[in-house]
């Protein structure tokens, strides 16, 4: 112990001491503050990136069973919408049928009356003609009959034979 | 890189060793390994004698500061090594065992019965090997760590020698600061337990460099460091920690009024030990690591020196633990004592 104390300096330990003071303050200003400070953020951030991952990782499998679930009722729709458009096809095909089938119908019903009226005209003015004619043919062979006085007077000898008091 | 630094520590020894000559070889290697522990006034390397006879000393002199009745300046060189007596402003003073006294102008020392000077001791501010040294460790520390720091302005990541350093740092925070201090005040002491952990050790492996630095085997180097824990630790002291010291919880009155003295010489004796053991654990390191080398020249035959040399590698390397362990201990010590100060009452 005596030793020691015969050892011991003190101005070693005043410079120690200040020397040492100042140089925890220095690093901890210039050094260690700085130093902790990133590897803290940077644990910080390493934590933070892990926990987005894990975060995105979830949405993602979301998103999946979303796409998913949106797939399935899409094609639900279009087979839904198939079997509409398919049904509205056959009403309109069976629509328009019926529609032209009447149509026809009224077309041939207004054909067949126009004939009609066309052939009654047609034979109305044969018959006009064939009265005309006649007339013409009953003149022309009256007036070759009754050329010569004898045969008119023949004539009107049958014919007054014909008529019976 | 340290192990090639202590061959050549063991080269400087030898050639040191041989210069002694045939006088008393083992109070030479005694005298040798007390005045290698010691501090001193200036910077030596080492010192051989030349063929003229002359004991030349390899280094540079440090400024000698004193107050005697005013400010004294002056450069150690002046003592040449304590060969001669320097005068400054009228006023002697002389080497003495490594320690400066008054003289006359001749350099007489007197002394008391039991052989120790009686001379007056001025006031010793002297700028000395060691407090050079801790300056020069200072100083490399605040660059390795300050530019450390700046890296990470630029990336998250550790750059260069940063890359090894940063695990010990996370070691520390994560394995002596957390568990011991607690998650919510171990931010507080991080700055002087990283900082007491790096000095230690780092003073701790030169002083197992050749060029002769003991920086930690001074008691007044682990006085102050032990010093700043117990400030640390009382100031920040709460109110369950001074509960526990003068008031224990839990047990009889009679008991508590016993404990509360013992509690209170604890709290200085935790220091204290931290103290000693810094101071021991390196004195001893050295002393045997030297002793060891030692034997070479006590020997002089074939058998002696490998085996000296051996053992000296050995405990070379044990010593290399041992740097990094004591400042571990130092730290972990100091972050339990913290620790303890701000733990929250819990009953």
């Amino acid at each position: 112990m005596e030793k020691l104390m015969n050892e011991f300096s003190f101005g070693l330990f005043f410079w120690m001491l200040t020397i040492f003071i100042l140089l925890v303050v220095l690093l901890k200003k210039f050094a260690w503050k700085p130093i902790l400070d990133a590897v803290n953020e940077r644990e910080e951030g390493i934590r933070k990136a892990m926990d987005a991952a894990e975060e995105a990782k979830k949405e993602m499998q979301n998103i999946s069973a979303d796409s998913e679930r949106l797939l399935k009722e899409a094609r639900e729709e279009r087979d839904a919408m198939l079997k509409e458009a398919r049904e509205i096809k056959d009403k309109i095909v069976a629509d328009a049928k019926e529609a032209a089938q009447l149509e026809g119908d009224k077309m041939i019903q207004q054909a067949q009356a126009t004939i009609e009226s066309e052939k009654k005209a047609a034979v109305a003015d044969i018959k006009n003609q064939v009265a005309s004619l006649s007339l013409d043919i009953a003149e022309k062979v009256l007036k070759e009959e009754l050329k010569d006085g004898a045969k008119q007077e023949k004539l009107v000898a049958d014919m007054l034979s014909d008529v019976t008091l | 890189m340290a192990l090639l630094l202590t061959v050549n520590a063991f080269a400087k020894e030898k050639q040191h060793g041989e210069e002694a000559g045939e006088k008393d070889l083992k109070t030479e290697i005694k005298e040798y390994i007390a005045h290698h522990l010691l501090d001193s006034y200036d910077f030596s390397l080492y010192s051989y004698t030349n063929d003229a006879g002359e004991h030349k000393y390899v280094g540079f002199p440090l400024p000698v500061i004193l107050w005697d009745g005013g400010l004294k300046v002056f450069s150690s060189s002046k003592f040449h090594h304590g060969e001669t007596v320097a005068e400054v402003g009228g006023n002697h003073y002389a080497l003495y065992h490594n320690k400066i006294y008054k003289t006359d102008a001749n350099g007489t020392i007197n002394y008391d019965a039991d052989h120790h000077p009686t001379n007056e001791k001025p006031l010793d501010f002297s700028f000395t090997k060691n407090v050079f040294f801790i300056l020069l460790v200072s100083i490399i520390m605040f660059l390795i760590f300050s530019r450390m720091a700046k890296n990470y302005k630029n990336s998250a990541m550790p750059t260069g020698f940063g890359r090894l350093l940063e695990p010990i740092i996370l070691y520390i925070r994560d394995d002596i600061a957390r568990p011991n201090i607690g998650e919510k005040h171990y931010r507080r002491f991080m700055g002087y337990l990283l900082t007491v952990f790096f000095f230690v050790w780092i003073v701790n492996l030169f002083g197992l460099t050749p060029l002769g630095v003991n920086v930690t085997n001074n008691i007044a180097v682990t006085l102050a460091l032990a010093l700043i824990t117990y400030f640390i630790t009382t100031f920040s002291g709460n109110k369950n920690y001074w509960g526990h010291i003068f008031w224990m919880p839990g047990v009889p009155t009679p008991m508590k009024i016993i404990l509360a003295p013992i509690e209170l010489l604890g709290t200085i004796i935790k220091p204290f030990s931290l103290m000693i053991r810094l101071y021991a654990n390196i004195t001893a390191g050295h002393i045997v690591l030297m002793s060891i080398i030692g034997l070479m020249f006590i020997f002089k035959n074939w058998i002696g020196s490998p085996l000296s040399f051996a053992l000296a590698f050995a405990l070379s390397l044990l010593e290399l633990l041992v740097a990094a362990l004591q400042a571990y201990i130092f730290t972990m010590l100091s972050a339990l004592y913290f620790g303890a100060a701000v733990e929250e009452g819990h009953h």
